[in-house]
């Protein structure tokens, strides 16, 4: 009887609250889906990423060029205009941007129709998924296939970001640079956490609608300024710093790391 | 018999049943003696059948897993050293670079919840990743690796005998080599049938034992002679300043620390500490009696060293001896192919 009377209230209650719903925003419909893109567009200052041809100048006046850029981006969420929040299922939201192949950094995503005004994401892999049974980590989480460079199997944990690259400034090892930020908070210890979440207001540069029945699918469209790598919070520069293989080296990175991400605009 | 280890049983009960619908290989036990603790690794994730284990055991000794094709496991793991790289202090990988810590024995592993001297790899079955992509080891990348293997003729059915399914892949290959690892126990010392009540000890190595327990049993505790942390006992600073466990934990007060390594099998696993600079054991008391030095992290206990005696050290070797445990080293069932 008990749950009789629970479950229809719960029954009125959706009912009610669909009503609501629909009377508000008229022109969404919460129970279908619709596409949504995110694309991340890697600069560096105010030009496109070429990778291996193109020199750059970071902020402390030094020329250099990137071999390598792949980052880690998961764990998305997204809030409509009603303060709804969407949140990509676990086993779909494990990305591997790779600057060497351009299909890799436009994500795909269906979610209920809406206006959505903000986007969260974590840059890497969270904790758990770092310490999951190896059976577990497929795809472009796999440490033997897509994510063997992108993984420290000396110290057991994903690499979240890699950047590398040479300049002249540098005198050892060929000029060579490597920045691998990583670093998911220690398995049986506590170790540095380089773990970030980005959150970016998209209201302001266009927030994307989506709807079953668009014809284009709405693209959010993000720059992520290498460039800003170097100089966001903590000036990087190649004199002091220019191999970066552990979670401590890579923490005043990782700072400037959560700073490199702007909403630049959003094609409705 | 204990809750969990009847878990254990049912749980590896279960796994025949499971195994049986799909494919016919027999089921492997690991064996956990009374007087052990409970296992660290999850076999429910892995359950060892003698297919997966032989196809481990063939992987870890073939030199197919390096960069050109010269080293295997084997060559660092030596099944008659106790699977460590005897006579050498710092281990020669592919193209001889030398790397910069000892190889450790492959031995109760199931039993360890941290791997490597520093403990940066906490799950047995990632481990394999490290070796095969060391520049001083093997030089090697897995998804080459997997490709080599995909193009050899035995392989492809091994794996699919093994596990019943067409492809090749990491996961696949990681499993298999932890099943070998993890089948590699040493559990019939002389010391294991005492406490089983099974031998008696001779008044030497009883003496020996008095001392050790005095002495030794609070960091290399019983029976697995480990307590599974990560300890500064006190050696020199090496000259490559090798931090240990604080290259991991990035935590000041954990260098200079390493792991507790177990004294089992010590005859056979010489030279002695992460960077082999103990040659034998009357080096490894010297250093207890008087070569600690203060370095940062110094295990308290060890501040006033441990002044061994030479009637200490006669019995402390009986007893230390009393580990040492023959049908491990030369068990067939673990031996190249
Ligand atoms: C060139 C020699 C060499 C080769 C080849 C080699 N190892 Fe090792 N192994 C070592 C050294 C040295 C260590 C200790 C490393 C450290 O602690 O930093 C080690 C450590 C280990 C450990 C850790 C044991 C413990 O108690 O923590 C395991 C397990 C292991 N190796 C398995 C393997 C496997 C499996 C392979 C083949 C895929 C392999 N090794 C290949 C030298 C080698
Ligand atoms: C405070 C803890 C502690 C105590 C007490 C201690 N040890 Fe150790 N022992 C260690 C640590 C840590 C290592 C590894 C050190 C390294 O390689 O950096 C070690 C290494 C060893 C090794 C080398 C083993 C190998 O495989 O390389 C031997 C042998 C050894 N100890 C014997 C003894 C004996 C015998 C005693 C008692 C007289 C003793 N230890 C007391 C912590 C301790």
């Amino acid at each position: 009887m008990k749950n009789l009377i629970i479950s229809s209230l719960f029954c009125i209650f959706i009912i009610s609250s669909c009503t609501k719903d629909t009377n508000s925003t008229p022109e969404y419909n919460v129970n279908q889906q619709g596409k949504l893109s995110v694309e991340f567009d890697n600069i560096v200052g105010s030009n496109n990423l070429q990778l291996n041809t193109a020199t750059y100048t970071n902020s402390s006046n030094q020329t250099f060029n990137v071999t390598k850029l792949k980052y880690f981006v998961s764990n998305f969420k997204f809030t409509n205009s009603v303060g709804a929040v969407y949140t990509q299922p676990q086993d779909s939201s494990y990305f591997l941007i790779d600057e060497s192949k351009p299909n890799s950094s436009n994500l795909v995503f269906n979610l209920p129709e809406g206006q959505y005004n903000l986007v969260s994401f974590l840059v890497g892999v969270d904790s758990l998924r770092n310490t999951l049974d190896v059976s577990k980590r497929t795809g472009v989480l796999d440490v033997t296939g897509l994510a063997s460079d992108m993984y420290w199997s000396w110290n057991s944990g994903y690499i979240f970001f890699n950047l590398e690259g040479t300049s002249s400034a540098i005198t050892a090892n060929n000029g060579l640079f490597q920045y691998h930020i990583g670093g998911f908070g220690g398995y049986n210890t506590v170790t540095p956490n380089n773990l970030k979440t980005i959150q970016l207001n998209l209201t302001a540069r266009g927030a994307p609608i989506v709807k079953k029945s668009n014809i284009n699918t709405p693209n959010i469209h993000l720059f992520v300024d290498v460039n800003k790598i170097f100089s966001a919070v903590n000036t990087i520069s190649f004199n002091t710093t220019s191999i970066v293989h552990s979670s401590m080296l890579g923490i005043p990175l990782a700072t400037n790391l959560a700073q490199i991400f702007t909403h630049d605009h959003t094609e409705n | 018999m204990t809750f969990k280890k009847r878990m254990f049983f049912m749980v590896f009960i279960v796994g025949i049943l499971a195994c049986h619908k799909d494919h016919v290989s027999e089921n492997l036990e690991l064996e956990i003696p009374p007087h052990f603790p409970d296992i660290q690794y999850n076999l429910k994730d892995n359950a060892i059948t003698n297919d997966k284990f032989n196809l481990g055991k063939k992987l870890f000794y073939d030199p197919i897993l390096s960069a050109d094709n010269t080293i295997s496991c084997g060559s660092c793991h030596i099944q008659t050293s106790a699977f460590t790289h005897h006579g050498h202090s710092l281990s020669h990988g592919i193209y001889d670079r030398i790397g910069k810590r000892n190889s450790p024995p492959i031995m109760n592993l199931a039993w360890n919840n941290s791997f490597m001297w520093d403990g940066g790899i906490f799950n047995l079955d990632l481990l394999s990743i490290s070796p095969i992509t060391n520049h001083a080891e093997m030089d090697e990348t897995l998804p080459h690796i997997l490709q080599k293997l995909k193009s050899y003729p035995n392989y492809p059915s091994l794996f699919k005998n093994a596990f019943g399914q067409d492809s090749i892949t990491g996961t696949l290959f990681l499993k298999a080599l932890a099943q070998f690892m993890l089948m590699c126990t040493s559990t019939h010392s002389k010391y294991d049938s005492f406490i089983l009540k099974k031998t008696e000890l001779s008044p030497l190595e009883l003496q020996g034992y008095q001392v050790f327990k005095n002495h030794c049993n609070v960091c290399h505790r019983e029976p697995l002679f480990t307590n599974h942390e990560y300890l500064n006992n006190g050696l020199s600073i090496s000259s490559f300043n090798d931090l240990g466990r604080g290259l991991i934990t990035s935590n000041v007060n954990d260098n200079y620390t390493f792991k507790v390594p177990s004294l089992r099998n010590l005859s056979y696993t010489a030279p002695y500490m992460h960077d082999g600079r103990y040659l034998n054991l009357e080096a490894v008391f010297d250093h207890y009696s008087y070569g600690v030095q203060p370095t940062p992290n110094l295990a308290p206990i060890l501040k006033n060293r441990i002044p061994l005696d030479s009637n200490d050290r006669k019995s402390l070797i009986a007893f230390l001896n009393t580990l040492n445990d023959k049908s491990f080293l030369f068990d067939t069932k673990l031996s190249a192919p």
